[in-house]
């Protein structure tokens, strides 16, 4: 096994755990805003990872400057969409979850 | 291409586990509560979609497959931005 094959191995490792971590964050968090934080964040971190796996894998190609077209334009536009829908929402007038929406939640689960 | 068996596993294997991602996403979808939460959640399986198939790419040694994933990903940010600016009364998003 190659220092190559054992780099490609890691990233891509790393690029899926922080996809999961993503994912947890959007099925778990509590309102809009926390979510879009979730995946603007994670999300883009495991793509950014994954790519440079996929990058690593291709070795000397025009494909590698493809990977780097595509990395470059989700870290660009992966934030931006995010931000765009939860400034969206907030013109709509959904509000933020704070520590008073948590505190019944919390009764509820003892109870 | 340095691909051996084993990472063409590991490729394959980690495209495995985004699809699988995107499926629990599919969860958000349907409970929503907000129509923006389904637009992040949409979101969210589209660039999903992305990374399976520039891992399908580094996995099967088929290039063409990152084409697929550059127009996939431009379509996907359009969508966002389209629906977010559209469901705002006065179009100010951006």
């Amino acid at each position: 096994m190659t220092v190559t094959e054992l780099l490609v191995i890691a990233l891509v490792a790393a690029g899926t755990f922080f996809g999961l971590v993503a994912v947890v964050g959007i099925i778990r968090l509590p309102d809009l805003y926390t979510r879009a934080h979730a995946t603007s964040k994670s999300d883009t971190l495991g793509i950014l990872l994954t790519l440079g796996g996929v990058a690593l894998v291709f070795g000397a190609d025009i494909a590698v400057a493809k990977t780097a077209i595509l990395g470059l334009f989700l870290f660009v536009t992966n934030p931006t969409a995010a931000h765009a829908i939860t400034r969206a929402a907030y013109d709509q007038d959904i509000t933020p979850w704070t520590k008073d929406d948590a505190a019944p939640r919390a009764t509820e689960g003892e109870e | 291409m340095v691909a051996s068996g084993l990472v063409d596993a590991v490729l394959l294997g980690a495209a495995g586990a985004f699809v699988l991602f995107a499926v629990v996403l599919v969860y958000r979808i349907v409970a929503g509560p907000t129509m923006q939460d389904r637009v992040i959640a949409v979101n969210a399986i589209g660039t999903n979609a992305v990374v399976v198939l520039a891992l399908l790419a580094a996995a099967l040694d088929q290039p063409g497959f990152l084409d697929v994933a550059l127009v996939y990903g431009m379509l996907n940010f359009l969508m966002s931005i389209a629906i977010s600016k559209f469901t705002v009364e006065r179009g100010g998003v951006i």
